[in-house]
């Protein structure tokens, strides 16, 4: 298992999808695989560092798995922010049209439609969500 | 990395996307077509060059769509298949006209 830890701040963003590229490279995703599992990491990150720590800045890490039996890449990250759980919240509703459209939700909307699966744990203070992609 | 290239016609302008269009990007962009898209009846963005979006890039075309719904029309071009199926999913085909 790999990982990085880093300050969960916008600055980083790239530092942490360049990890997830090179690890994805080593494994032989594909481009669109790389390009939903990018995304998903985006928008875990990017919550991570709006709303974990309010307005001090805290640590993010994020691990990286090959779990070779399955073909499944297992990305974690994990935070000691607020308690919080992504999946809790109602998916927006994407029938709308522009005007009703809100901005919020359509993060872990994208998290949600382009992982195999995603699972969150609260311990010992940690946030942490974990996703799962099938990489061919 | 994401660079902007407009191009201005009578009323219409081009907006051509190149690299990735994500939570750092996308700030730059919406700032580019606020200063830009006042008196437009024609938007267009190309995104033949565009690798990746994530939903911070989508909620700027969200609102570049809502802008002008209420001044003209706005298409997207050149969109890729990768980009196409985020679009997809996220229900942004049916918002958006994609040519």
């Amino acid at each position: 298992m790999k990982s990085i830890e880093l300050d969960a701040t916008l600055v980083n963003l790239p530092k942490v999808i360049d990890f997830i590229d090179q690890n994805l490279e080593e494994v032989g995703c594909d481009m669109k695989a790389q390009m939903k599992i990018d995304i998903s990491v985006e928008e875990l990150f990017v919550n991570i560092a709006h709303y974990a720590y309010h307005d001090v800045v805290g640590k993010a890490k994020i691990t990286f798995e090959y779990l070779e039996e399955s073909r499944m890449v297992r990305i974690q990250l994990v935070d000691c922010g607020m308690h919080y759980d992504p999946l809790a919240k109602a998916d927006p509703d994407i029938t709308l049209s522009a005007e009703e459209r809100e901005i919020g939700g359509l993060g872990i909307l994208m998290v949600k439609k382009n992982m195999d699966d995603i699972q969150y744990e609260y311990v010992d203070g940690q946030n942490i969500t974990s996703i799962y992609k099938r990489v061919e | 990395m994401l660079t902007i290239s407009k191009e201005n016609g009578n009323n219409s302008l081009v907006i051509a996307l190149n690299g990735r269009l994500d939570t750092t990007t996308a700030p730059q962009l919406e700032e580019s077509v606020k200063e830009s898209i006042e008196g437009i009846t024609e938007l267009c963005f190309d995104l033949e060059k565009l690798a990746y979006i994530s939903s911070a890039g989508l909620r700027v075309l969200l609102s570049a769509q809502k802008t002008m719904n209420k001044q003209g029309k706005m298409i997207v071009k050149n969109v890729s298949e990768e980009v196409k199926e985020i679009f997809e999913v996220t229900g942004f085909s049916d918002i958006l006209t994609i040519v």
